[in-house]
């Protein structure tokens, strides 16, 4: 049963993973990510870390892709031509599969899944209050160093996007359009930090 | 009966509890459409549907009649007419998303009633909660569940291919966004109270009743009196969640025709219909759950005091019975307070939305969470 | 003209949260549900119809039972729509009624053209067509919406007559004084 379900979800993420990749509609690609994000979470329940996939679905199936929608909406953007591999981009594409690959590799072979102790896991996953406590212990200084690169980008997309110019600095957002601005500034955080 | 039940298949059981839910949820959601359409007249001085019959039904003394004035066949009524109209399907629109749509607004719907009690019933002095399933993240499952009922408008707006129902689409996710924020804040400080230090963390549902049920003052008082801004963030941001008006900005039939749902019909418009209802009775019995004392009957008076006046306290069926007529008197009534407000205050224009979302909600849910921060900091060691 | 400014006192804090105007919103259209209705229940209260009213044109007989109309044609003409056709005939003989010449054989009035304007009865020299208090028709067909002269009279009833001008009438050509 267990086993079947891991095969199910896993092939859901997998499948829905590719399309979102190679899908040329933004709109499809945005809801295969979503179905693959579901997917995952899936996992996560069958690993009984609950937590995790709810929080998964919660932030980012819930809000995340909705904003990444909102956003293909709003640019109405149709068909994407594919890019091409070139440059930069594609040393980058190398290096970040490399990198993806060796950490796995790294885990993986080294053994370290098993030598966990397995009644460990899945509390940090599940149990709400040891969550809690791994992050303002064991994690403090990931999560805030996370926090701060969040931060970083949000203040880049401000300086990008806002236009200050000496005069009209102060009425750059006027009263209605501020919330506006709020939320393109929210989404494109979003969509940097996801690069 | 017991025996029987845990002898069937897990599979079964699964099967069996969903269809009991449909079976609950889809005619509430309809009963709740009737409703609208009653208090929208009561409101505004008119009698409402009370013509329909079903001709040897409404021969019945007394109660025929009385079911005719109410509507409740008009509910019938309405309910073969959508199966049995023709279902337009507009040439220009991205079939497989406009067909999904309703589809996928249904699910959220559907399963959030999974993690909400209902009732409980005693077993010896114990109060054991009713519901699908009691999840120890329960609330948080119901916000992750309940927010992936936004994409049923989004994709309704986008599959629809025309501008206004893309207006509503676009329009539900930057408002669902916007107060799914506030709503989560303002809950974290009924949380933070109720999970005191040195206890397993939860965000169960059912384990907030039990902490409002507690004896003496303090334990027993709603939350909706010792945190009253939670409340009204809670109630503001559902509003906006459940697309109720105020916040009906994705159909805003003033100035987008019918918004996202423009370009359906018949069956499918009928589902979304029954998604808007059911979300909003999950949503009233969360507050409840959360604010009202769930199944408690009074403030100050808990199930089992109650059970214990009345003399029930002995059967645990009649308790069970009980509790959840107490508990669902209370959805009804937030959902008549829904209607309510809905046939009194007008519509927000969309920027209104946004700036009561994002600069007054939001920074009045994180004052209100740091308030409640220090003064449960403060407080709670000594109570 | 003298311009007044007018003093915009800034709204207070309760007024700009909304709260206490949807609080008085919300009495109200609770005081407002459980007040009498206002709906008039239809088939079963018919309304009151006021005087004046202009419902379906009808023919009316005088107290006595007799036919008034005398086709002189003037409502067919006048009708905007067209919507009346009269067939003018004979007084028949030995009614007594020989000197008023002529009556009408046959009147119809299309009520799928009719518009209740009123112009037939305003223009009819011998009061015999009436818009009455019927406001509710129907039919199945098309022939049934044209009203023939039977249906017209059994619509229109009998109307009281302060003049009986066709009576003073032979009388007084009785007494020699046609003129």
């Amino acid at each position: 049963m267990l086993d079947t379900l891991f095969i199910t979800f896993a092939t859901f993420a997998l499948l829905f993973a590719l399309g979102a990749v190679l899908s040329p509609n933004a709109i499809n690609a945005a809801l295969c990510f979503l179905l693959c994000l579901v997917s995952v979470a899936g996992l996560f329940v069958l690993l009984e870390a609950y937590l995790l996939a709810v929080l998964l679905v919660l932030v980012y199936a819930g809000a995340v892709v909705a904003l990444f929608l909102f956003i293909i909406m709003l640019l109405d953007l149709k068909e994407v031509s594919a890019w091409k591999l070139r440059g930069v981009s594609a040393l980058a594409s190398v290096a970040g599969a490399g990198l993806l690959v060796a950490g796995v590799l790294a885990v993986a072979t080294r053994g370290q899944l098993d030598s966990l102790p397995l009644a460990a896991m899945p509390a940090l996953g599940a149990d709400l209050k040891a969550y809690a406590h791994a992050l303002f212990t064991t994690y403090l200084l990931p999560v805030q160093l996370m926090g701060f690169l969040l931060l970083i980008a949000m203040l880049g997309v401000i300086v990008l996007s806002k236009k200050f110019t000496a005069d009209a600095a102060g009425v750059a957002a006027g009263d209605g359009s501020a919330a506006q601005a709020n939320l393109g500034a929210a989404a494109s955080t979003l969509e940097e930090a996801r690069k | 009966m017991i025996e029987f039940w845990t002898s069937l298949s897990p599979l079964l059981q699964g099967v069996i509890k969903g269809l009991a839910v449909i079976a609950v949820i889809f005619p509430l959601a309809g009963a709740g459409s009737m409703a609208e359409r009653k208090v929208s007249a009561w409101i505004q001085g008119r009698p409402g549907p009370n013509r329909a019959a079903i001709p040897w039904l409404v021969k019945i003394p007394v109660i025929g009649r009385v079911l005719q004035r109410l509507g409740l066949f008009q509910l019938l009524a309405d309910g073969l007419k959508f199966f049995f109209k023709e279902d337009p399907v507009p040439g220009h629109v991205n079939k497989f998303y406009f067909f999904l749509a309703p589809a996928v607004a249904l699910i959220p719907a559907l399963t959030t009633v999974v993690a909400v009690p209902f009732g409980a019933w005693l077993d010896g002095d114990a109060v054991v909660p009713i519901g699908l399933a009691n999840v120890d993240l329960g609330l948080l499952a119901v916000f992750a569940v309940s927010s992936l009922g936004v994409y049923a408008l989004i994709l309704a707006g986008w599959a629809s291919n025309s501008k206004y129902p893309f207006l509503g689409g676009v329009r539900a996710s930057a408002q669902f966004i916007s107060y799914e924020l506030s709503m989560t804040l303002s809950v974290l400080p009924v949380f933070l109270w109720v999970n005191e230090p040195g206890l397993r963390g939860s965000l169960s549902l059912a384990r907030v009743v039990e902490f409002q049920s507690q004896p003496g003052f303090w334990g027993g008082t709603w939350f909706l009196f010792t945190m009253p801004v939670c409340a009204l963030v809670f109630l503001v941001a559902l509003f906006a969640e459940t697309n109720r008006q105020p916040f009906d900005m994705p159909e805003s039939e003033a100035d987008l025709v019918g918004g996202f749902h423009t370009e359906y019909g018949a069956f499918k418009w009928a589902i979304f219909f029954v998604a808007e209802y059911a979300h909003m009775i999950v949503g009233s019995g969360i507050f409840t759950l959360l604010f009202l004392g769930g199944w408690n009957p009074l403030p100050w008076v808990s199930l089992a005091d109650f059970a214990a006046l009345i003399g029930i306290a002995g059967s645990p069926l009649l308790v069970g019975v009980v509790s959840i007529a107490i508990f669902l008197l209370k959805v009804l009534f937030l959902i008549f307070f829904f209607m309510w407000v809905r046939w009194t205050v007008p519509r927000f224009r969309y920027d209104q939305v946004m700036v009561l979302g994002w600069q007054k909600l939001l920074p009045l849910s994180i004052a209100n969470l740091f308030i409640y921060l220090i003064a449960i900091a403060l407080l709670q060691p000594r109570l | 003209m003298a311009t007044l400014p007018v003093e915009r006192r800034p709204l207070t804090l309760a007024e700009r949260s909304y709260l206490p105007q949807i609080a008085r919103g919300l009495k109200t259209t609770l005081k407002h549900i459980f007040s009498p209705n206002v709906t008039m229940e239809y088939p079963e209260v018919q309304p009151e119809i006021p005087a004046g009213y202009r419902g379906v044109p009808t023919l009316v007989t005088d107290p006595h039972g007799r036919e008034k109309c005398v086709s002189c044609q003037l409502c067919e003409f006048v009708c905007p729509p067209k919507a009346i056709r009269i067939t003018p005939g004979a007084v028949p003989e030995g009614s007594g009624r020989e000197h008023i010449e002529k009556a009408p054989e046959e009147f119809k009035i299309d009520m799928l053209r009719c518009i209740y304007c009123g112009l037939c009865q305003e223009v009819c020299p011998e009061e015999a067509i009436f818009l009455q208090n019927q406001f509710s028709l129907n039919g199945l067909t098309r022939e049934e919406m044209v009203h023939d002269k039977k249906r017209l009279y059994e619509l229109g009833g009998s109307l009281p007559d302060r003049h009986f001008k066709w009576d003073k009438k032979k009388a007084a050509a009785e007494h020699g004084n046609a003129h």
